[in-house]
């Protein structure tokens, strides 16, 4: 290395310190457009907000891409604890507790005027955590549903399940006509997919007494959903390998598993999974725990949240509202990042009324997802719903795997909940 | 991406030391590190078959059969929001390449003054560099952070930069280097012939030394370019995202939406090649070693 390497370097180092002490200074500003950053992972999020700086030129937003997940939740608050927090970030519904717990989001009720009567009571109860306060407008939601090969239902004379028992006789019926197959499987590597299902049967994991956290995640709701599925697996009935694998992927695309419990995106993903199937699914409500009943969970879904470190809560405010409200908005956000909005209006707006590709045979998709959305059953998260996720992973995989008890793997992950509760010094009711 | 193979010493216990038992032994070190070559080499060439498969074929093919969607691949990947990618190969360059040249050049000063000066609680600073050394760079990131995001640089090129400029086990090696390359005997003489300090150590002791600064900066070129945690948590603008945080958007972009598998896979594949290539043009420097250095024998 010569001297004039090293020059070089220095100069490079200090062009870098001089461009970078001029331009960090963006956003507080007196004069110009209010300026907005927002954390988003959702694809095409920059193309509908675009649409948003076209009409307002006083406030421009800046979306900065970012990975989905537990991860963005733990940078969000350490970028908080810094006062480096973006004016708007996208947050999951768990995700939600997490955030206001760490003082992270702003109390935007006063902001977003009668956005509540957009959204089904079920969905806007999880912004709100159950106070006055408003913590996140929803922006999409996911409902769940029943998936199911239609042309293998038809040809091992099989009806589609109504209620949880006609499921589990659905599943034996198959395994009686064709033993190397399985009706779906039990998958312990996404604790969303349980929590919707416990959420239908009525499930309320976390709850507040005065100052208190209570945690239920061993109720009976709970234990009759996980009792009913390790039943299931134990006697053989259905599949227990995980999902998202390339072997389930594979398992689907041979029809070797012929239906599958899930969400409304459901299409997307099974796009990638099962290519050489399409066409030949249809979607069905959730099987219900009562005949004739309309309740269903949610399973994934998130929200557009105003931080306190915004310099500008109110036009942050705007903005997310426009975002999660406004029919153009909603459309773009259909179209461009392939959401299923959480505002009613645009579940069965102009921008849904096709069926997504994938499901090409049902045309009235969109409208019984609606149908479907509305009976979404409210959901109560806790501040470390990410413990109880992994421990759920742990334990109900471990189960799974062995096919034992699901009850006493429930135990342990109510278990490390509460004592994870504790540790992080919240009090909780016993 | 270190793999340890595990050292199984061939110790031929017992008597019997006939002409021909190393020539035996030498078989099962030769076995391990065949082992060990194929366990490191297998995932690469998961890559390289992965990456020529379209979505179609990528998990409904056999596993090594090459597919037909490479060009397909690299097409998409470029035109992924208006080719963000090489944006992010050029940042991961930026980090790698002049935070190894700064962090060599540091290693180097500071292990030149630790081998050849006798100060005052040397040992002192160099045993809280080792200590440093036992450190992993991973706790290290959220304090980084809030104490860049104090100075106001946050979410900055600098942000990444800094932090990876100190290497510990960097300054480490280059003391060692200079402990054993450089001769005090060759300090001394340009001593006496009326050089500087400066140029005892740019013209005499930095030639010696650098076969190690090589290695420093290769490790530290890997260690940066392979970084994911610190630029995650300093950055939230994507436009100055490195590589493996870039990618880590296309594969967690929420619950409804598919992980972008194959322009991942793509992706990973392209970021290696400028590891090899920096490899390859930077290996023959090893060689160099003393021979370089003007030594009496």
């Amino acid at each position: 290395m010569n001297n004039r390497t090293v020059a070089t370097c220095a100069a490079a180092v200090l062009a870098t310190a001089a461009l970078t002490g001029c331009g960090s200074s963006g956003g507080s500003g007196s004069s110009g457009p209010v300026e907005l950053t927002y954390w988003s992972w959702a694809p095409g999020m920059d193309k509908v907000v675009a649409l948003w700086n076209e009409e307002h030129p006083d406030v421009k937003v800046t979306v900065k891409k970012q990975a989905s997940g537990d991860d963005l939740v733990t940078k969000t608050i350490t970028a908080a604890k810094a006062g480096e927090a973006p004016d708007l970030v996208q947050a999951e519904y768990q995700a939600l507790p997490t955030l206001v717990g760490n003082d992270v989001l702003a109390d935007i009720s006063g902001e977003v005027g009668d956005a509540e009567r957009e959204f089904a009571p079920g969905v806007w109860q999880q912004v709100t955590l159950g106070t006055d306060a408003v913590y996140a407008l929803p922006q999409d939601s996911g409902p769940m549903m029943f998936f199911y090969r239609e042309d293998l239902f038809e040809e091992y004379g099989l009806t589609v399940p109504t209620t949880w028992e006609e499921f589990a006789e659905t599943a034996r019926a198959l395994k009686e006509k064709a033993p190397e197959k399985a009706l779906t499987t039990f998958s312990s590597n996404d604790a969303g997919l349980f929590a919707g299902l416990a959420q239908q049967a009525g499930a309320r994991w976390w709850t507040t007494e005065g100052q208190k956290w209570k945690v239920a995640i061993d109720d009976a709701a709970t234990r009759k959903v996980a009792d009913f599925w390790g039943s299931l697996v134990k006697e053989g009935a259905i599949d227990n390998q995980p999902m998202y694998t390339p072997a389930w992927n594979k398992a689907l695309n041979t029809g070797k598993q012929i239906a599958w419990v899930s969400a409304v995106w459901a299409p997307g993903t099974l796009t990638t999974a099962a290519p050489d199937t399409q066409g030949k699914w249809a979607m069905a409500p959730l099987p219900q725990w009562e005949k004739g009943a309309n309740v269903t969970g949610s399973w994934g879904g998130s929200t557009t949240a105003v931080t306190n470190d915004s310099e500008h809560k109110e036009a942050a405010a705007e903005f997310a509202t426009w975002l999660n409200t406004d029919p153009e908005a909603l459309a773009a956000l259909v179209r461009e990042s392939g959401v299923y909005p959480a505002a009613q209006a645009a579940q069965t707006g102009d921008a849904l009324k096709e069926a997504p590709e994938f499901f090409s045979g049902q045309t009235d998709f969109h409208e019984r997802a609606a149908k479907i959305a509305e009976g979404t059953a409210p959901a109560a998260w806790g501040p470390n719903v990410n413990v109880a996720y992994s421990s759920f992973k742990d334990a109900f995989g471990a189960a799974a795997k062995k096919r034992s008890d699901f009850g006493a793997a429930l135990r342990t992950v109510h278990e490390t909940t509460v004592a994870d509760l504790e540790k992080q010094g919240f009090e909780v009711a016993k | 991406m270190t793999a340890t193979a595990p050292t199984l010493s061939p110790a031929p216990t017992g008597a019997a030391p006939t002409p021909r038992a190393p020539r035996r032994t030498a078989l099962v070190p030769t076995a391990v590190l065949a082992l060990g070559t194929l366990y490191c080499l297998l995932p690469v060439a998961w890559v390289l078959v992965a990456a020529t498969k379209s979505g179609r074929e990528l998990f409904s093919t056999f596993t090594f059969l090459p597919g037909t969607g490479l060009t397909d691949n690299l097409a998409d990947l470029s035109a992924y929001r208006d080719g963000v990618y090489w944006r992010w190969m050029a940042n991961s360059a930026l980090y790698a390449g002049l935070g190894a040249l700064l962090s060599t050049a540091v290693s180097a000063l500071a292990g030149h003054a630790l081998a050849v000066y006798r100060f005052r609680g040397r040992e002192t600073v160099f045993n809280v560099l080792l200590t440093g050394v036992l450190m992993p760079p991973v706790i290290l990131a959220v304090p980084q952070y809030l104490l860049l995001a104090e100075a106001g640089l946050a979410d900055t090129h600098l942000s990444v930069l800094l932090p990876q400029i100190l290497s510990p086990y960097g300054v480490y090696l280059a003391r060692v280097h200079a402990d054993a390359a450089v001769p005090a005997d060759v300090i001394e003489a340009g001593r006496m012939d009326g050089a500087g300090e400066w140029r005892i150590f740019r013209t005499l002791a930095l030639p010696m030394m650098l076969p190690g600064l090589v290695t420093v900066f290769l490790f530290q070129f890997v260690a940066v370019w392979n970084n994911f945690l610190l630029p995650y948590i300093m950055l939230g603008d994507d436009e100055k995202f490195p590589i493996t945080v870039g990618l880590f958007t296309l594969l967690q972009q929420g619950a409804g939406t598919p992980a972008l598998y194959t322009l991942v896979i793509t992706g990973a594949l392209l970021a290696i090649v400028p590891l090899i290539a920096v490899f390859l043009v930077i290996q023959r420097f090893w060689s160099l070693d003393l021979l370089s250095g003007a030594v009496k024998s």
